[in-house]
This record gives C-alpha cells, sequence and structure tokens, in this order.
C-alpha cells in the first residue's frame, strides 16, 4: 500500500534531459521501475538504458505508464501537464518550478474533468520507502521503511523532516510533497485524505507556511482523523510582506499568517511544533504516547 | 514585479478602464508643461512602489502649471518613507501629473490569483479609498467577490452583479461593468498577480475614472511579457537584492539580524530562520541557492551575505534533493579561499553526495563550524556571531 506509488507503478519521465535522465537513474537502482522517457522528437533514441518516446499516449500503450515525472521547462509545463492527462495517465508529478500562474490556472480547471490526479507543480515528488517506489528528486538516503506520512509543500522541508524522523529509527510510509506554487494540483488536505485512507499509516508530519489559507483547510479535515497529526509551519519569523521564494508564502490578511495557521491546527487536535528542529521528536513522543511506537 | 502607477495606469487605459488625462514629468519644466496641456488644475503624484503617498508628502494639488512646477521640484529627487518603505524609503525620479478631478463617490476594484479554488477572483468594495484589509476585517459584509472560471471567462453578467453591489446603477451600470470586464481582461493578458484600482472615481460629472491603480506581473511569466518586463525600475529595488538577482539568485531579501544564510529551498530557508530566531540569534538575510548546480552561483551568493557589513557569521545549511551538497561545497571552500568571506562560518550538509560534499570540506582544512543536525547548526551559528560581536565590542 502506501500513497500513490507502490511497487505496481510504471514511471514514464516527461522532459528526459539532464535532470529527468539523473532522477530516472537513481530511482531505478532504488528499484522503481521507470519505464521510459519523452521528449517530443527524441522518440527512437535508448538513454541509460531507458526507451525515448514521442508522446506521452505511447507510453501509456506501449510501456503500460501509469505514473508521469514532469521535467519540462516552465514555459511549456502547463501544456505537458495536459498531454499526460490527455493519456489518462492517473497520477501526474511536476517538478517544475516557475510556471506561470494564468497557465497553472487552466491546468486545474482543465483536470477537473480528467481522471488525472496532479501533485505539484514545484514540489520534490512521490516516494513510498516499503515498496521501494520513487518519482520525484527526493535524497533516498535518508528515508526509512516505517508508518509515519510526510507531507509539505516544501522539498527541502520533506527531507529534513524524513530525516529527524529516520535518525530516531521513525520509518516512513510515504511523502508526497505538494508544492509551494500558489495553484496546486493536490491540497495538503487532499493529501491528508491519503494518508488517513492508507493503511500502512499510523502518523502524520504536515508541513505548512505562511500564506494563503490550505493549513486552514488542512486543519478541517484533522478533526475528522483517526491518525495524529504533528504540524509544522514555516516562516513564523517571516517579516510581513515579503514574497519567501514560494509565491504562496506571502502573508495575506491574518489568516496567512504563523499564528493564525498553528490555532486553526491546534484547535483541530494536531500536534503543533514551534522548533523546526523537533518535528522528530515530537513525532516520537506522540507515537508513544498513542501506543503507536 | 510591480509597476508605478504612470505604468499601470498606461496597461489600464489600453485595455479600456478610463483613467485621468495625464503624463508622466522627469523634470520641473517637463511637469510644468503637462499641467499646461491639462488646462490648469492638476495633481503631482510621486512615482514609488508603495502606498500612502500622500502622507508622505509625495502627492500635491496645484492650482496652475507654475505651481505644478514647484511640487514637481520638491517631489522629484526626493526620498518617499511610508510604513511600507521602511526606514530607507525609495528614491523618487518621475512625478504623474494628472487632471484634478472632483470626486463625488469611491468605489474599491482589484483582480488577484484566489489560491483555494484555483481562479482569479474579483473585489469590489463601495468603500473605496480606504486600507480595504481594514475594511475586510471590520465589514466583510462589505467586500464583494466573483470568480473568473478559466474555461468561460469573465462574464458580463459578474460586472453587473458587482456594479450593482457596490451602488454602480442606473447611468453608471453599462460603463460600470464594462470597466470591470475590462480591468479581468487586463488581468488576465498582462499575466497579472495583481491589479488594484483604489479608488475608482465617480466623478461630479458622472465620469468613472481608476484615481489611483497597482499592477503587479507573475515573475515566472515574463518571458511572455517583455514589454512589461522591459519597465521594471531597479532603482525601486534594495540594492543588495539586485546584486542577487544579477547573480541568477532569485530568491535574496535582506533582514535586519546579523547571521547570514545560504540555504537551499524556499521553506528549508524559511524554516532556518525560525531555527535562528529559536537559537536566540535573527538571520541577517533570506536566501534560496535553489537548485543552481554550479560552484559559481555558490560563490556569487556568498560573496553577497560576505560584504553585508551588518553579518557577524555565516550558516550555509544545504539539504540537497535535485541540488548536490558536494557543488555547494565546492563554491563555499572556493569563495572562503577568495577572501569573500572573513566571518566565521557553519556549514551543515545533508541530502544528495553528502560524503563527497563532506570531503570536500574536510580536504579544503578550513577553519569551518560544522554541524550535522539543523538546529545544531542554528546554535552554533548564533553562538558565533555572538562571539563575534562580543569581541568587536571589547575592541
Amino acid at each position: 500500500m502506501g500513497v500513490l506509488m507502490d511497487s505496481n507503478s510504471r514511471v514514464v519521465v516527461q522532459g528526459f534531459g539532464g535532470a529527468g535522465q539523473r532522477e530516472a537513474k537513481t530511482s531505478l537502482a532504488y528499484g522503481t521501475q521507470v519505464v521510459c522517457g519523452v521528449t517530443p522528437g527524441r522518440g527512437g533514441q535508448v538513454i541509460e538504458g531507458v526507451p525515448v518516446l514521442n508522446t506521452v499516449r505511447e507510453a501509456v500503450e506501449q510501456h503500460g505508464a501509469n505514473v508521469s515525472l514532469i521535467f519540462v521547462p516552465a514555459p511549456f509545463a502547463a501544456d505537458a501537464i495536459l498531454e499526460a492527462a490527455d493519456a489518462e495517465i492517473p497520477t501526474a508529478i511536476c517538478i517544475t518550478e516557475g510556471i506561470p500562474v494564468l497557465d497553472m490556472m487552466r491546468v486545474k480547471r482543465a483536470l477537473s474533468t480528467k481522471v488525472t490526479r496532479l501533485i505539484g507543480p514545484n514540489c520534490p515528488g512521490v516516494i513510498n520507502p516499503a515498496e521501494q517506489a520513487r518519482a520525484g528528486i527526493m535524497p533516498v538516503d535518508v528515508y526509512l521503511p516505517g508508518n509515519v506520512g510526510v507531507i509539505s509543500r516544501s522539498g527541502t522541508l520533506v527531507y529534513e523532516a524524513v530525516d529527524q524522523l529516520t535518525r530516531l529509527g521513525i520509518g516512513q510510509s510515504g511523502s508526497v510533497g505538494v508544492g509551494g506554487d500558489p495553484i496546486i494540483g493536490t491540497s495538503q488536505r487532499e493529501a491528508l485524505e491519503l494518508f488517513e485512507a492508507d493503511p500502512d499509516t499510523a502518523a502524520v508530519v504536515l508541513i505548512g507556511e505562511i500564506g494563503g489559507t490550505a493549513e486552514q483547510e488542512a486543519a478541517e479535515y484533522v478533526k475528522q482523523m483517526s491518525k495524529p497529526v504533528v504540524a509544522f509551519i514555516g516562516g513564523a519569523t517571516a517579516p510581513p510582506g515579503r514574497r519567501m521564494g514560494h509565491a504562496g508564502a506571502i502573508i495575506a490578511g491574518p489568516a496567512g499568517t504563523a499564528a493564525a495557521k498553528q490555532q486553526a491546527l491546534r484547535e483541530a487536535g494536531a500536534e503543533v511544533v514551534e522548533n523546526p528542529g523537533e518535528i522528530g521528536t515530537t513525532m516520537q513522543r506522540v507515537l508513544k504516547e498513542r501506543g503507536l511506537a | 514585479m510591480k509597476l508605478h502607477e504612470y505604468q499601470a495606469k498606461e496597461v489600464l487605459a489600453r485595455f479600456g478602464v478610463p483613467v485621468p488625462r495625464g503624463r508622466v514629468a522627469r523634470t520641473p519644466d517637463e511637469a510644468e508643461a503637462i499641467a499646461k496641456e491639462l488646462g490648469g488644475r492638476v495633481v503631482v503624484k510621486a512615482q514609488a512602489h508603495t502606498g500612502a503617498r500622500g502622507k508622505a508628502g509625495g502627492v500635491k494639488l496645484a492650482a496652475d502649471p507654475a505651481e505644478a512646477k514647484a511640487h514637481a521640484a520638491n517631489i522629484i529627487g526626493m526620498t518617499l518613507v511610508t510604513h511600507q518603505t521602511g526606514p530607507q524609503g525609495l528614491p523618487v525620479s518621475s512625478v504623474l501629473v494628472e487632471e484634478a478631478i472632483d470626486i463625488e463617490r469611491e468605489i474599491y476594484l482589484s483582480v488577484a490569483i484566489d489560491n483555494s479554488p484555483g481562479m482569479p477572483v474579483i473585489i469590489a468594495s463601495a468603500q473605496g479609498g480606504m486600507d480595504i484589509e481594514e475594511v475586510a476585517a471590520n465589514t466583510p459584509d462589505a467586500i464583494h467577490k466573483t470568480w473568473i472560471d478559466p474555461a468561460c471567462g469573465f462574464q458580463p453578467f459578474q460586472g453587473r452583479q458587482l456594479a450593482f453591489a457596490v451602488g454602480l446603477d442606473g447611468e453608471h451600470l453599462n460603463p460600470a461593468s464594462t470597466l470591470i470586464g475590462n480591468l479581468a481582461k487586463s488581468f488576465l493578458d498582462s499575466d497579472g498577480s495583481i491589479v488594484e484600482i483604489n479608488p475608482l472615481v465617480v466623478t461630479k460629472d458622472g465620469r468613472l475614472l481608476a484615481a489611483d491603480a497597482k499592477f503587479s506581473i507573475d515573475e515566472s511569466a515574463e518571458f511572455r511579457q517583455q514589454a512589461l518586463a522591459e519597465q521594471r525600475d531597479r532603482s525601486q529595488e534594495a540594492e543588495k537584492e539586485l546584486e542577487a538577482h544579477d547573480a541568477g539568485i532569485q530568491n535574496y531579501i535582506k533582514l535586519d539580524g546579523n547571521i547570514g544564510c545560504l540555504v537551499n529551498g524556499a521553506g528549508l530557508a524559511m524554516a532556518t530562520l525560525d531555527a535562528i530566531k529559536f537559537a536566540g540569534g535573527d538571520a541577517a538575510n533570506f536566501l534560496d541557492i535553489g537548485t543552481a548546480n554550479n560552484p559559481e552561483a555558490v560563490v556569487s551568493a556568498l560573496k553577497i551575505i560576505g560584504s553585508d557589513p551588518d553579518v557577524k557569521a555565516v550558516l550555509i545549511n544545504i539539504f540537497g534533493g535535485l541540488a548536490r551538497t558536494d557543488i555547494i561545497a565546492e563554491g563555499a571552500v572556493q569563495a572562503i579561499n577568495q577572501g569573500l568571506v572573513k566571518q566565521p562560518v557553519v556549514v551543515r550538509l545533508a541530502g544528495t553526495n553528502v560524503e563527497i560534499g563532506k570531503q570536500v570540506l574536510d580536504d579544503a582544512g578550513l577553519d569551518l563550524g560544522r554541524a550535522d543536525g539543523f538546529a545544531e547548526a542554528a546554535r552554533m551559528a548564533v553562538e558565533a556571531a555572538q562571539n563575534a560581536k562580543n569581541a568587536q565590542n571589547t575592541q
């Protein structure tokens, strides 16, 4: 089990250039089935033992691809996502950073009529350590198979949280980076729903950020969850009104502040960590208290 | 990327949103000439990327061209300090000279992206000319919204709905709903991230005019908005941030503390500021080096940090994913060997190629603080900054 990725996942890499090839190699070595790459006009080549095709449709028909990992450059990324959706790929994971917001707006609207679930963009991807299934850019060494799910807007904070858990001997059922952009395919709340439904997950780490109201929407769902949630909100000490790289992370009104998000999550029953160095130890305590360790 | 008011109004006018007659002036003589053209009574407005310009002395009414010239002479060259600019203020190198208008009513109108539904939202309020966040907090019922469906676009009924909601009925209904539609189009066609008209004025002679306007462009879309991107006014941005921008570092923000930070990933960079705060210190900057996999980018970044007189210690916190820790380590060693960073440096490396990265640091034989954990690294950096400060004080 696990979420979104498992041993049956067959990954096609859209935008099979330098980064795509390097990450495909890492995933193959990890044990993931990376079945092909797609670069329009390069069909027929074989790179690093991976066949290259012209279209995502061919990837589905010829190689049974069911996960698309997208590295296509920002100006063309929206088109790549829509091509994956047209080919009815169940899960499309977009790593690309810097896609124009209005492009993502049209993509999100179009996906509402498609079967494809989008993760990202501007995200580190998805991994399931127990089944060695990886579609993303995360370092594999820090992961340990286990029962904690990790959700984050930020890529590097996923690694950070996972590293803290692994150092304490706490394994992960998976991690989902939902992405740092203002408009994303799968919200923190939806990612929580996936881990809540996963029998291999006992608890969840949720890493949010200042800006927007996505954490409040996630908190609404935390209320209904049977599994404990440990939450951290990045940017509590950031000066107001400044954009901290993630377009989402700009404080717009009182709902965008770390304090408002922490309060909403606390009221929903989540364990809120204020010091980012204590995500792992807090989860350790929560697992012990709930008899889940 | 922000536009000046006069640039924003040029965009709006191009899309059919009525704006007051006027033009930008870069000298007092130009201001005088424009005032003559406009028939005498004008407003002279400082062009700077901040609100609250009036309170800071940046907006003046002139009865005749001579007075317009005098106001322009005072405003051009001034440094405008408002609550939004910080104490250092912003330089003013031009003024917008516009016909003075007799105001009957003030309306608020804007378009922005609403993240959750993933759609642009048009916001209107009859309480224009005020701080809209305050209006929203105190009287949420006075804020009216409608969302633009990306599939079918703005529909005229939405313009009518908002026009009625803010009391623009009767003779104003059609012009107002057309104006709202044109505003939406200007936002969509220009890759706006926000466009705000505050106030939209109903004049005593019954016209609708965008009396003040702000327009920000989505920086990710600059590749297809080149005409707008070329209007960027670099004088409105902090010097260190421009230096970073020119070195290809998109995410550098100068802060008030004394610990220089080089981090990969915006989330980790924000959390690093938090961790430093928890360890009792304050960061001198936010810097996300991203996935720049070349040592030169790291050298440029450390040069910016190292040359900041506020910086007493440097914290390099890298968790490699797509970014490779060995390349970051190489860049750090180069920068220190070149004398670009003289402050004590604490390095924490984790993730992709971490063993090679650590080896690079070992081989360099430099006097570096080294940490494995995140909180530990922050503690060491705060301590180093404190020691450096104490040493300075005893000198």
